[in-house]
């Protein structure tokens, strides 16, 4: 009889661990068709009025999708496109119809340090250009480290701007000091000004546009169609992916509690829960690298309404969290293999869409 | 029979000779050689190490093994460039297809010598031709 710490001992193991698939089911009621093919890395697309798509290429490019062809859109801003970071996501204002501003975050160079870091900017799109480019934050200071930009935007209902940056690979500075850019959600008003009620205005040296801090590398921010809370998700190191609803000033952990481990295997922290820290609403382990995140508000798939969807970098599929009393109670695995899931969104027709790395965007279609 | 054999001791140990010979040059890398590999490391651990993994043997079926890979021991060339430009055909790595496409990093041409240097001498990988600075400059897309 081997025992447990044997077990654990045994290098081929830890190997089996580090390889580990997830155990979740894969879904056989759906198919897909592909809207938009031709796509490297598309970080995140947006739907106009007129149903056309924006679609962000991590390298720096701008793609209008319209009436079956791809064109580029120009004047986009200058993006340090190096490791994980690039030209990331891309929102609408809620009153885009009536004042055009869209905004995107990027990895920008700007500043004096070598390297660079998470940047907000708003612009306006006339005649296959961007204009009237507003930067809004620019997060310092630079590092050419290539992890963890974060990036995700939404706006809530009274028109503050919500975004995320993740550590940039300082776990140990960033995250849980409120001096200092990076491990952190962001709260801005739509001109990029700071809301005076932001949680962390009155502490000396504190960057004002905090929202809520301890985070490693949230790429997944969406609003619940209902609660109208603010759901993240982050990437975890090996292990300890995590799904959380973000509030004023709380502290969500990071690295101070966690349930992943090194990448290595070593440990870096022995504990998963402290006071005065933030426990996840769901978590991953192993980890599906999580990106991109919206729930099902539409009728369209029938009793998937409410549900979760979240991409799966690693494993290479959408994730179907079912939703139960605020709580994840079952996953499935919908368009499995068909490559990284980077991006999801519902569309105005009230249909899934999916950003696929090195595929396109494809729609899905419950059968 | 007997010359046979002894011939093929004989070579037998020229082989194993050989291979210690091997082990020693790399063991006594010039000193900006191991600056180049200790730097390469930290590259590696930034940019590589999530796909990649830290003892190099990749993801079955996503994203291929680097230690003791064939395709970075006989393509060197390939390899570097895939590091500085990106990959998007499908390789063939000790015998398994990978075709999961791999962006340009956005490295420096220094920091693409350095990582080779790193990746080529690891996890049981052994090169004593260092990567330079100009041979990575001079490797066009």
């Amino acid at each position: 009889m081997i025992s447990l710490k044997q077990l654990l001992l045994c290098p081929f193991f830890i190997t089996l661990l580090c390889c580990a698939q997830d155990k979740n089911p894969t879904n056989n009621q759906h198919t897909h068709t592909v809207v938009v093919d031709n796509l490297n890395i598309p970080w995140s697309f947006t739907f106009l009025p007129d149903k056309s798509i924006l679609i962000v290429e991590k390298d720096g490019r701008l793609l209008h999708y319209k009436d079956g062809a791809t064109s580029e859109i120009k004047n986009t801003p200058t993006v340090y496109n190096r490791g994980q970071g690039g030209f990331l996501d891309i929102e609408l204002h809620p009153d885009y119809g009536t004042n055009g501003w869209i905004y995107f975050s990027y990895a920008s160079s700007e500043g004096n340090e070598k390297g660079g870091q998470t940047a907000i900017m708003r612009a306006k799109l006339k005649n296959g250009a961007l204009t009237d480019n507003e930067l809004l934050y620019k997060a310092s200071p630079n590092t050419t480290k290539g992890q963890h930009f974060g990036s995700r935007i939404v706006f809530d209902d009274d028109d503050y701007l919500y975004f995320t940056i993740g550590d940039r690979g300082q776990r140990d500075i960033n995250p849980q000091d409120i001096t200092k850019d990076g491990g952190k959600v962001y709260r801005l008003h739509d001109d990029g000004r700071i809301p005076s009620d932001n949680p962390f205005t009155n502490e000396t040296h504190s960057k004002k546009a905090i929202y809520s801090f301890g985070h490693r590398n949230p790429q997944g921010m969406t609003i619940h169609p209902e609660t109208r809370a603010i759901w993240t998700h982050e990437h975890g190191p090996r292990g300890g992916d995590e799904i959380n609803i973000i509030q004023a000033g709380k502290n969500y952990g990071w690295p101070v509690i966690s349930y992943g481990v090194n990448y290595s295997g070593t440990k870096f922290t022995d504990i998963t829960e402290k006071d005065g820290m933030e426990q996840p609403l769901h978590y991953w382990v192993p980890s599906i690298a999580p990106s991109g995140m919206t729930f099902i508000s539409s009728e369209r798939y029938g009793n998937w309404k409410g549900n979760l969807l979240v991409g799966s970098l690693k494993f290479q599929y959408l994730d179907l969290c079912y939703i139960s009393e605020g709580k994840v109670v079952k996953e499935e695995r919908l368009l499995d293999g068909l490559g990284r899931v980077r991006s999801v969104e519902q569309g105005p027709d009230g249909f899934i869409y999916v950003g696929i790395e090195n595929l396109g965007i494809v729609k899905l279609i419950r059968n | 029979m007997k010359h046979f054999i002894l011939l093929l001791l004989s070579l037998t140990c020229i082989n194993s000779c050989k291979d210690s010979n091997k082990t020693t040059s790399t063991t006594n890398l010039s000193a900006n050689f191991s600056e180049s590999i200790a730097n390469g490391k930290d590259i590696y651990t930034d940019f590589c190490m999530t796909c990649h993994m830290p003892d190099g043997k990749g993801v079955p079926k996503s994203f291929p093994p680097l230690a003791n890979s064939d395709y970075l021991k006989n393509n060197r060339l390939l390899s570097i460039k895939a590091v500085k430009y990106g990959l998007s055909d499908a390789i063939e790595v000790n015998g398994e297809t990978y075709n999961m496409p791999m962006a340009s990093l956005g490295l420096s041409d220094a920091e693409i010598a350095d990582v080779m240097n790193y990746i080529t001498n690891s996890w049981g990988n052994q090169n004593s031709e260092m990567i330079t600075v100009k041979e990575v400059s001079e490797i066009k897309p």
